[in-house]
């Protein structure tokens, strides 16, 4: 009831909406999944949240899946010297105990991979995350624009992180 | 709508500008030889034969890319529109092309759809892969095809706006991330040349 109130003041609130909405599992802590809208003929799509491990020890996003899309992914995104490279991270994403890890746009991201249809505003994407020990957990993506309050920034960890 | 375009476009500037302050380390920009690359041989997103000689006569600004691509691609193209909106009457004195390097997926049909979401000013073309590999070439972007684990393929590819004045040299990188209105001036610039 309270998510079904949640996503509906979501639904009201996209155009630039800091709104925020939080989902947990086990010591892991999921905040303001959402995704951008994709043009027309966008076969892939990002999806951004952070992810705040509260336990001692640490944890991996190991996988996921969602309906939209054929797969979704865990993918890396840099800038070197001018040149954007995306890379897969097949073995997951670490979130040590007591850290926050950003998935914004210029780092780490979810790749819905084979969209079935554009992702459009206001949408609510639904998937499923697998993490290695708080198990899994069903979030929604909200398709809006960047979040306002600079959660939507390249986040601490994956900016030390370029590889 | 409109409005919340402009957001859109607002927070894509600050998202930018963090992207900036990370790349303060990255090598320079390697700028392509100074003249408009040299000749190719294109096809347009309505099929139709387009080569460097569309391009003189106007200074032209060029982004290589593929529809693929989730961030990168959409935000300049976003830029892009930006800069053409606010050049109002002269958007017209000028070529904004989009460049696919992944030529086997963006079809010309694929780049008609894909740049329906922008202004309709951009040309996007495509070729065979021989023709965009000679023309990246040219233009001095690097590009890569790489696998991904769960199949299918993602590409490395060079980010910046390539600028060249009316007469084909070569006029500077605009590169990505930024104030989204950061194409305006250059541009307008080159208008007076």
């Amino acid at each position: 009831m309270k998510r079904t109130i949640l996503l509906a003041l979501a639904g009201l609130l996209v155009a630039g909406s800091a709104m925020a909405h939080e989902y947990s599992v086990g010591s892991i802590k999921i905040g303001h999944p959402w995704s951008r809208p994709t043009p027309a003929g966008a076969v892939a799509g990002g999806g951004f949240l952070t992810l705040t491990n509260t336990g001692k020890e640490q944890d991996l996003l190991v996988s996921g899946v969602t309906p939209v899309a054929d797969r979704l992914e865990i993918h890396d995104m840099s800038m070197t010297g001018g040149v954007m490279r995306m890379r897969a991270r097949p073995d997951g994403l670490v979130i040590p105990p007591g850290q926050t890890v950003k998935l914004a746009p210029g780092g780490f991201h979810i790749m819905l991979i084979g969209l079935k249809k554009p992702l459009a505003l206001g949408d609510h994407v639904p998937a499923r995350l697998k993490f290695e020990k708080a198990g899994e957990v069903d979030i929604v993506f909200l398709v809006s624009n960047p979040p306002a309050d600079g959660s939507g920034g390249m986040g601490g960890m994956s900016g030390m992180e370029h590889h | 709508m409109r409005r919340s375009i402009w957001l859109f476009l607002s927070l894509c500037a600050a998202l930018s500008l963090s992207l900036a302050a990370c790349d303060r380390d990255a090598a320079p920009q390697k700028p392509p030889a100074a003249s408009l690359g040299g000749p190719f041989h294109l096809i347009d997103q309505n099929g139709r034969a387009f080569t460097d000689q569309n391009l003189l006569g106007k200074p032209s600004a060029i982004f290589f890319g593929f529809t693929f691509c989730p961030d990168v691609c959409p935000t300049t193209l976003a830029d892009m529109t930006r800069w053409l909106a606010a050049l109002g009457p002269d958007a017209d004195k000028v070529n904004v092309v989009f460049v696919s390097i992944d030529p086997s997926r963006d079809t010309p049909k694929v780049l008609k759809q894909y740049l329906g979401n922008f202004d309709s000013r951009i040309h996007g073309l495509t070729g065979t892969e021989t023709e965009i590999a000679r023309t990246a070439k040219a233009y001095g972007i690097f590009y890569k095809k790489v696998p991904l684990p769960g199949g299918g393929y993602t590409m490395d590819h060079t980010a910046g706006v390539f600028l060249f004045d009316r007469s084909g040299q070569f006029a500077g990188v605009i590169s990505y991330g930024g104030d989204p209105n950061r194409g305006v001036a250059p541009l307008r610039e080159l208008l007076k040349r």
